[in-house]
Parts: C-alpha cells; structure tokens; sequence
C-alpha cells in the first residue's frame, strides 16, 4: 500500500541536505508530512507523491526554514554518524560538500539537489518548485558553478583531497 | 539539431545529468575530448554529484525517528488509508463503467444487476468507519428514533439486526446518497474498535431475491443480498469466514 512512508527515507534526506542541519531537517520533514495530510484532497491520483510532498516541503522550506542558519554544532553530527560507515577520507569529502553547499542561496541548493542528488528532470524540478525551466537552468549553472568555487578555494581539508 | 555544433552552457548540464539523445551525448562526449577546459568543468560537476551522494546517500539507510515514521503514516482520522481511498476510487470508477454501460445497453439505467451494491457499500464503509468524532449522525442510544427516520427516508420500514452475539454493538447510523436515492448505513464495533457496516438501500429495480454474494474491495470484505426492493451489503475488514457468520446472523433477523 502506497503512503508517505515509503518517502520517509528520500523526505529525510532532501531535508538534511537542504537545511544542513539534522534537527531542522527532521523538523522541517515533520511539518512536510502533516500539511500533506491536511491537503492530501489535493494530491491528484496517479501523479508523483514523491514530487508533490517535495513540493509542500519546499513552500514550507521557502517560508520557514531557509532564514536559518545551519548551526556548526549540527554539523559535527552529521560526521560522526555510525551509519556512514565512511573512511577518513571520504568523511572530509563530506565535510568539504556539507559545508559548500550551506553557502550557496537557497534557490540555487534546491536545484542543485534536486537535479543532482534527487535525480529530477529539470522539467520535473521546475514543476516542483513552479518556476520555469530556464529559471531551473540559470541556477543549476550558478549552483554549480559557485559550488566548484567553494570547493576549489576549499579548506586545508579540500587540498589534502586533491594531492592524496 | 546538427550534432556537430558547439554545445552550449544548458546542453553541457544537460550532458551531466543524462537529458540529452544519445547522437547528441556521443557528440557531445567527443567534443569534450577536444576542449580540456570544459571537460574539466563537466568532471567537477560529475564529482559533486558523487560527493552529494557520499554526503546524503547514507540517510537513505537510517531507520527514521518514531516519531516521523508516526507522522508519514498518521492519516487524519476523519480520512480511510490511501490504499482504500485508491481502492474507493477504482470502485467510483468502477461503478461509473457498471452505470455507463447499463444506461447504454438497458435502459432504465436501474437494471444495473448486484455489485454496484457492494461497491458502494464499500466505498461508504471506508470513508465513515475511521470517524472518530462523527461516525454515525445519530447514535445508537437513540435507536427508535434512527429506524424511524431511516424508514422514512427510504420509504421502507427497516430493522436494525443484533449483531451482539457476534461481539459487535450498534454505533448508530447515518443517511447517505445513493444512485437513485437514500440509503442508510448502521455503524456497528467491537470491543477493540474494529467496525462493521450494514449498507441498506431500498430500490431495487424489481423484487427478488438473492443468495449471498461476496466482493472483496481492497481489504474490506462485502457480504450482499437482495430481498424484494431491499439491497443489504454487510462491510468489514474480517476474515471471510466470520464476516459470512455475522451476515447470516443479519439475515435471519432481517427475515424472521
């Protein structure tokens, strides 16, 4: 049987990507599967779930979440998680990620993540965020492009990457 | 498009995140190798992909929170899961073929035979049994009052079965539309909450009678039988055997 379970793990994961902090991620997921109870009437059977709840999550992201600034504390958890199970090095690669992304506008974050890590098409990602899709175009080249600065620049961490 | 045209800006994206005809990708691809600075460009945004899914991959993994795992599954009370409102809506939809055709090949379209009954008694079972704060629109404690303006509005005088030996009490009972009129629902529950609907209607195009008939509309089970203008389906999530016992205990009392 189909339900906002089944989406739990990617809501989660959008989540903690975009807000780059656990507690608000969670927080932010939360409020995402209650509105979209309150307005399932809406959700037309037979379209994407997955993409609609994106979308409640984003309207609620762009009105609530984004003047929050992700906390270093936060951060540091999301490092040390068990469940990650990564090497050193690949554990500063995150960091490196983490850490870039939070600095790029949140308009940019969303397409960047939507395109990327969710795997929409940009058809899809402008759907979802009701823009259009040069708009989506626009900000994925500058996402990309600030991101690809961010990480270049990098900290002593990034160099330690390029010459290991 | 020539495929042998310089790509632009959006067409290197696009090449990145696999929107492009393989012709053009194979182009693309080849061009690339001409061009080291925008190779190296498509390769750092090749490699962020990669680090996003290092990153946030993991999260996939997690056993979410109780409490969010709580929230994804908590419907409003007032509304059946999605697999039943699914299972609602193939059976509207349903339904509407059953009426389509009847009107089209028969007319009056009444002569549309059993199962519609056992649809919509479903699809009423589904969306009035998660009540929690308006099951029925008149309670049980008022049972004389519930038989008499149910037996009005459907012109037929209707009883209420004991369903009590079978460990369900009567909750009430409410007024619905039907195709061609009203139809009354009596709410029944056991001790652990798990609720029963009898789904009565009273125009049946001609009298007869049925044997029992069984539907099963996605988990509900639907137990119906015609007798004269009546049509009565019994609903519930039960097993087939206990929901057959409790519609032959209706039965009875429904033809003394």
């Amino acid at each position: 049987m189909a339900s906002f379970a089944d989406h739990l793990p990617r809501l989660r994961r959008y989540a903690r990507a975009l807000t780059g902090d656990r507690h608000a991620a969670d927080d932010l997921v939360q409020d995402t599967l209650e509105r979209g109870w309150a307005k399932f009437s809406l959700w037309r059977p037979g379209s994407r779930l997955d993409a609609w709840l994106l979308t409640i999550m984003h309207n609620l992201f762009v009105n609530q979440y984004r003047s929050r600034p992700p906390t270093a504390e936060s951060l540091d958890e999301l490092y040390v998680e068990p469940s990650m199970r990564a090497s050193q090095a690949d554990r500063l690669e995150v960091r490196d990620i983490d850490v870039a992304l939070a600095q790029l506008p949140p308009e940019q974050r969303e397409v960047l993540l939507l395109v990327t890590l969710e795997e929409y098409s940009y058809a899809e990602t402008a759907q979802l965020l009701g823009v259009p899709i040069g708009t989506v175009m626009s900000r994925l080249a500058r996402g990309r492009e600030k991101l690809r600065a961010l990480l270049d620049e990098g900290t002593g961490q990034a160099r330690l990457r390029v010459v290991k | 498009m020539n495929a042998s045209l310089p790509p632009n800006e959006d067409e290197l994206h696009a090449y990145v995140d696999g929107e492009l005809e393989t012709d053009r990708r194979a182009a693309i691809a080849a061009w690339l190798g001409d061009h080291p600075d925008a190779a190296a460009r498509v390769a750092d945004w090749q490699e962020q992909k990669r680090l996003l899914f290092a990153a946030y991959g993991p999260i996939l993994a997690e056993v979410p929170p109780p409490h969010l795992e709580a929230a994804a599954n908590r419907r409003p009370r007032a509304s059946p899961p999605l697999g039943l409102r699914l299972a609602a809506a193939v059976g509207w939809l349903a339904l509407g073929a059953v009426i389509g055709y009847g009107v089209k090949a028969t007319s009056p379209a009444r002569e549309a035979g059993l199962s519609p009954i056992a649809h919509s008694a479903a699809i009423a079972h589904v969306v009035y049994t998660p009540e929690v704060r308006h099951p029925v629109e008149v309670a049980a404690d008022q049972e004389a009052h519930l038989v008499q303006w149910l037996s009005k509005r459907l012109g037929m005088p209707l009883r209420v079965p004991q369903l009590s030996a079978d460990g369900f009490a009567l909750v009430g009972g409410r007024l619905l539309p039907g195709e061609s009129g009203p139809v009354a629902q009596f709410m029944y529950e056991d001790g652990s909450g798990k609720r029963l609907t009898l789904y009565v209607r009273a125009d049946a195009a001609e009298n007869r009678e049925t044997a029992f008939r069984f539907a099963l509309e996605g988990k509900v089970g639907v137990f119906y039988w015609l007798d004269g203008k009546l049509g009565y389906a019994i609903s519930g999530e039960l097993p087939r055997e206990k929901l057959l016992n409790i519609a032959e205990s209706a039965y009875k009392q429904l033809n003394p």
